[in-house]
Parts: C-alpha cells; sequence; structure tokens
C-alpha cells in the first residue's frame, strides 16, 4: 500500500465527481428526493377518506350522527345524497370510498330499543384502507353513542358514570398524531443511504471500463486494495455529508425526535457505509457499463432495503423463511438501530446484537470487494 | 552485441475460445530499438501487445523485459515499463496536467521531477499552452501526445504503444515520431503496433503478423530484399479493369489496387512487355507501367497474398 497512489486514485475521483453532473445529482438531489417520496409516499395513516353520507330520516339524531363523520379528521364528506342511486354512482364513479346511510326509523328505534343501525357501504377494492375506514367509522358511531347516551343519562336525570375510553384494535396502528411517521422516517434514512450510497459505488470500476481508462490503469504499479481504497474514500465522505442531509432532514422537516447521542449514530452509520460501498463496488467489478452496474445495483438493493429491511414492515410479523432471508439485508440492522437511536435513545450496549450483525456484514464485504478487483483485461 | 535483448518473446500462445490469436511468436528486441509489429486487422498486434504490457496472460510461452518475467511477474515489470493503449485511456475529464499528476503520482515520481520532464515533453510536442485543459477538448493529435507524455512522465526503460498514431494528423504525427526518436539516445526500447505501413518504415526492426504468426522479421530494407519477382506499378484511370486484364496473366503473382492505379507482382520484370500487350489487346486505358521500388505495403501484400495462394 502506497500512500502516494492511494491519493492519487481518490484525488482523481474527486475531481471526476466534481466534473460529473450524473454524480452531482445523485450525491445531492437523490437523497433529498428519495427522503421526500419514502417519507410521504409510505404512510401507514389514512386520513381524509372521501365519504358520501345518505340521511334518511333527517332527524335531530341523525343528523348529529352525520356531523360527526363531518367533524372526523379521517373522513372528508364530499357528497351528501338524497337517494340510492346516488349513493351507488358515488361508489362505483370512485369518487367516495365508503358511504354513510342512515335508516329511516334510526331515532325511532334508537328511542325505542336503546339501539339502532347505521349501514356503512364500503369500497373494498382496497381492502386495507376499507378494513381501517371501516374501523374509524366505528370510532364516530362510538363517539356518537357515548354522546346520546349521556344525553339520555341527562334527560332522565339519572347519574351514569363515564363510559369507558374507546378503544379500538385498530387504532394501535392507525395512531392519531403521527406516530407512524415517527416510526417510519429512521428506516427511510437507513433505506435512501443503501440506494444511494450502492448507486455511486457502482460506478466506480464500471466507470473505468465503460470510458476506457480501465486498460491504462492496469498497466500502472497500483495495486487493487489502492484502488478500491482510493475510490471509495472519497464515496465514504459523501456518504455520511448525505447521511447528515437525510438525519437532518428526518429531525427539521419530518420533525422525528432525535433521543440518541451522535457517536452512536457515528460509528454505526460509518459500519453501514462500509457494506453499502462494499456491495455497490462488488456490482461495479462484475458489470463493465456505468447503466448496467447502476440498473443492478439499484435492483439489489431496492427490493430487499424496501422489504425486508424492517423500516416499514415488521419483520416479526413475516413469515419464518422470510424473516431469515431478512438477515442478509444489510440495513436491518442498521434499521433497528437507528429506531432504537431515534426513539429510544438507546446507547451502542444496549444495540450489540445488530451492531456485531453490521460489523459482521461489513467485514465480509469487505473481504469479498477487496479481492474482486483483478488487474487483467481478461 | 554481448548486451542481453530488452524485450525478449518466446513461444508466446493466447487462445480466445476456438480463435489462436497468437500463435508460438517468439522475437527479442535490442535495447534501443524501435521494433515495428506490423498486420492486417485481426493479426493479433492488440493481444501480443497486452501481454508484453502484463495487462493479459498468455496461455503459454514467456516475455522477458530487461530480465524481468512478465508472465510471473507483471507488477515488477510494470514499474518500468509503460504502455499506452489502442484506445486513448486518459481521463477526458481531467486537464493535461492533472491527467500528467495521476500518471506521474501512480509511479512515484517526485513533484520536482514530474514538473521538469512534463515541461520538456509538452514543449516537444507543442502543448505547452494547453495544460489547464480538459482531456476531453483536445484533438486528437493533442489527445496521443497527451498520451505519450504520460507514459513517458516516469522515464520508462521500455515504452509500448499500440497503434498510437491512428486518426492523428500529420504535424503531430511528425511531433510523435520525434519525441520517439528522441529517446532512443537515452537507451529507451520502443515496440510499435502499427497499421501506417509508413511507419513500419521508420522502425529499425519490423515484425510481420498475420493471424497471430510471425511471417517474417527483419529490417525493412532485408525484408525488402526478400521480395521475390518484381513490383509493376501501373498508373490507370481504371484500375479495376487493369485488375481484371491482368489477375490470371501468367506469372502475375498479386495484384493491388492502390490510388491511382495498381501493383503488381510478377515473377520477372522481363514480363512487363506482356502486360502492356496484354492491356492494348483489351483497349485498358493506361497511362504509365514501370518497375518501382516495393515499399513495406507491397511486400506485405506480396508475403500475404502468395501465402493465401499457397493455401
Amino acid at each position: 500500500m502506497n500512500a502516494l497512489r492511494l491519493r492519487a486514485i481518490a484525488r482523481k475521483e474527486v475531481l471526476q465527481v466534481w466534473r460529473d453532473p450524473r454524480s452531482l445529482m445523485i450525491v445531492l438531489l437523490m437523497p433529498i428526493m428519495q427522503m421526500l417520496m419514502l417519507g410521504y409516499g409510505v404512510n401507514l395513516d389514512l386520513k381524509h377518506i372521501p365519504i358520501c353520507t345518505y340521511d334518511r330520516e333527517g332527524s335531530q339524531h341523525s343528523e348529529a350522527l352525520l356531523k360527526g363523520f363531518a367533524a372526523s379528521e379521517y373522513f372528508d364528506v364530499v357528497k351528501v345524497a338524497t337517494d340510492y342511486a346516488a349513493v351507488t354512482a358515488a361508489i362505483d364513479g370512485g369518487t367516495c370510498r365508503m358511504a354513510v346511510v342512515v335508516p329511516q326509523d334510526f331515532s325511532e328505534r334508537l328511542t325505542d330499543t336503546g339501539a339502532s343501525s347505521v349501514q356503512a357501504i364500503l369500497d373494498a377494492s382496497d381492502d386495507n384502507s376499507a378494513t381501517i375506514a371501516a374501523g374509524y367509522a366505528q370510532a364516530v358511531i362510538d363517539q356518537f353513542e357515548q354522546n346520546v347516551q349521556i344525553w339520555f343519562a341527562g334527560n332522565h336525570g339519572q347519574s351514569m358514570a363515564p363510559p369507558p375510553p374507546i378503544s379500538l384494535e385498530s387504532r394501535v396502528w392507525f395512531n392519531e398524531d403521527l406516530e407512524s411517521r415517527n416510526f417510519i422516517i429512521p428506516g427511510v434514512v437507513a433505506v435512501v443511504m443503501a440506494l444511494v450510497g450502492a448507486q455511486l459505488s457502482s460506478l466506480t470500476i464500471s466507470r473505468e471500463w465503460e470510458r476506457g481508462t480501465m486498460e491504462l490503469l492496469v498497466s500502472t504499479p497500483v495495486t487493487p486494495m489502492e484502488v478500491m481504497l482510493g475510490k471509495l474514500a472519497p464515496y465514504f465522505v459523501i456518504g455520511l455529508l448525505d447521511a447528515v442531509l437525510c438525519l437532518v432532514m428526518a429531525v427539521l422537516w419530518f420533525a422525528v425526535p432525535f433521543r440518541g447521542t451522535l457517536l452512536t449514530l457515528f460509528a454505526t452509520t460509518s459500519l453501514f457505509l462500509v457494506a453499502v460501498l462494499g456491495i455497490g463496488y462488488l456490482i461495479s467489478v462484475a458489470i463493465r457499463s456505468q447503466i448496467g452496474a447502476s440498473q443492478i445495483a439499484l435492483l439489489v438493493t431496492m427490493l430487499p432495503t424496501a422489504l425486508l429491511s424492517g423500516y416499514a414492515f415488521p419483520i416479526d410479523q413475516m413469515p419464518a423463511p422470510i424473516q431469515w432471508v431478512t438477515y442478509l439485508v444489510h440495513a436491518r440492522y442498521y434499521v433497528t438501530i437507528l429506531k432504537a437511536v431515534f426513539l429510544k435513545g438507546v446507547g451502542m450496549t444496549a444495540l450489540l446484537e445488530p451492531i456485531l450483525g453490521l460489523i459482521l456484514y461489513a467485514v465480509i464485504v469487505a473481504f469479498l470487494a477487496a479481492r474482486a478487483f483483478r488487474k487483467r483485461l481478461d | 552485441m554481448t548486451e542481453p535483448a530488452a524485450v525478449e518473446v518466446a513461444s508466446l500462445t493466447k487462445r480466445f475460445a476456438a480463435l489462436t490469436a497468437v500463435d508460438g511468436l517468439s522475437f527479442s528486441v535490442a535495447r534501443g530499438e524501435i521494433f515495428g509489429l506490423v498486420g492486417p486487422d485481426g493479426a493479433g498486434k492488440t493481444t501480443v501487445m497486452r501481454m508484453l504490457a502484463g495487462v493479459m496472460r498468455p496461455d503459454a510461452g514467456t516475455v522477458i523485459l530487461d530480465g524481468v518475467d512478465v508472465v510471473s511477474d507483471p507488477e515488477l515489470a510494470k514499474r518500468h515499463l509503460s504502455y499506452m493503449p489502442q484506445r486513448f485511456g486518459l481521463y477526458e475529464d481531467l486537464t493535461v496536467d492533472e491527467n500528467i499528476r495521476f500518471y506521474a503520482d501512480l509511479f512515484g515520481i517526485a513533484r520536482g521531477l514530474r514538473e521538469e520532464r512534463a515541461k520538456r515533453l509538452l514543449a516537444a510536442s507543442g502543448m505547452e499552452p494547453f495544460r489547464g485543459r480538459l482531456a476531453g477538448k483536445l484533438s486528437g493529435g493533442m489527445k496521443q501526445k497527451l498520451g505519450l507524455t504520460c507514459s513517458l512522465i516516469h522515464a520508462p526503460k521500455a515504452v509500448l504503444l499500440d497503434e498510437p498514431t491512428t486518426g492523428v494528423d500529420p504535424v503531430s504525427r511528425r511531433d510523435f515520431w520525434r519525441i520517439l526518436y528522441s529517446l532512443l539516445g537515452e537507451g529507451v526500447t520502443i515496440v510499435i503496433a502499427t497499421a501506417y505501413l509508413d511507419e513500419a518504415e521508420r522502425c529499425h526492426r519490423l515484425a510481420l503478423l498475420d493471424r497471430g504468426r510471425l511471417i517474417q522479421c527483419d529490417t525493412p530494407a532485408a525484408l525488402k530484399q526478400k521480395m521475390p519477382g518484381a513490383l509493376v506499378a501501373i498508373a490507370s484511370p481504371d484500375p479495376r479493369r487493369v485488375r481484371s486484364a491482368l489477375e490470371d496473366e501468367p506469372g502475375v503473382q498479386t495484384v493491388v489496387l492502390v490510388g491511382d492505379g495498381v501493383h503488381l507482382v510478377v515473377d520477372d520484370a522481363g514480363r512487363i512487355a506482356e502486360l502492356e500487350r496484354r492491356l492494348a489487346d483489351q483497349g485498358v486505358p493506361y497511362e504509365h507501367i514501370a518497375r518501382v521500388t516495393p515499399s513495406v505495403e507491397d511486400l506485405f501484400a506480396a508475403l500475404l497474398g502468395r501465402k493465401a495462394e499457397d493455401g
């Protein structure tokens, strides 16, 4: 290993990135765009569901119930129907995801029997949203029920204990105060870093082949190790800058609380970067065109990190064989670490397991990468 | 001639699947010699250059460069040789100076030495005013001169050039060759692959390659002596008709179209009268017919043409 040669490679790489608009775009714009897209795009909170109401009774009670829907932030009443045909049209045409129909005898049955029913018609073409909407509708109705009971109690002059707080099972994960965002954004940082890092390093070797500079490079005394370290060093620094960019966005833009220490964050991010850059470099050695290498890097990092890292979809809810596969995904460890560092504020000792996983991962990737590049044309 | 050869190639062989690109090639190059590898496309010139440079591993044979076995220890050999590939190998998004510095650093050349050599080499090639220009913005000739400058920045003992002047303007080519000749005085050995046969004539010795095999290896003058028969040049406004009229005549070995006429190889110069008669009989127009001194190109056509007939 020769410091002068290492520096020469690194210096050249910096000049090339600096003069290549495409690289600069990956460095700066891609993380910002992906943070915004994934940060907003993957949102498990469902709000402002467009609904249609059809009040067949027109009583004080029916209006009070529908006002409950109008006031809820989960629903937007976009259509008030006056017959069933209009309800059908609204659901079929897709303007509404749900219709609430109050029957003609709603108040009568409520007064007589203390129980009544409301019809909810759901567009279940997206069954997940439909289930969520039904859950919210139940919540609105429960709220109304309480008010009616209190109102009845008042009317009959009876004292009544306040009803227990409504707790629907579904509300655990469709929480009101954006908690799913807090839960997802740290993971998004990991996904973005995995994508951007692999993209950057996937161009390092393939660029030399594509531009015809490799033949001359391998005829010099430079060693494969110097090539690898010299090329990856600038991207390591760039990766750290991108990490800072993503983390600042997470805290300032998405308002995710940061409770951990910067040291833990820096140490684990560095480890993760080694794994990420190493994978991109391996791809770059194998594929001799820049566009090909960057496509493969996208393919190899995008799906596993998006689906199997646990950033949005909890790993413990996956089938056992899939859970095993997640151990092969580098982002799995980093997502676990980031979530804990952000939300729980724990230190490195509490994260021993994922940190060891990440160390092992980084060591294996670095070992393979160091052996991958050969100074030969055939 | 007790001094060992600067480059010693023995039984060099390289196969790509079913194709044998280089087939049992042997030659040696003396120190301070310009040695030319000449042959048509696909003759294996580039493959030979790559194996000499240590960037491609031969299937058999040895390459010894200044006492270093390139096949078994390519990294040691690379310190003292320089290789200029056929395709421009410098960084187009780096400036002239940045490219020079990059290669100087890779060879561990200190800054002062680098500056001194760069200055001299750039002055010799008329590139001084362009030191801050991006390599991608240079003309074809200047790119090649920059390539040469970068490959000479570490003062190599052997220089391997693979068709360095392809697509280069005549002025730059002249600069290029002047620099090459100036190296010879410093004891540098040069191996150059070229498709330009006028360039081949500037080499001290030539190896003629065809389909990976060595056909002839000697000085340009000696090779011409070896040329069988006589070369006849016929100037004509319609060279194709001349060719079709004469190619089946007795004693005619090869017929090659050149710019303004035809070059024929005949077994004896005495046949010129017969050829003239034949052209007159068929009414083929021609302006001039005479025996000429062969160039390397003619020699090559004669040797390869006869070989084809034998086969």
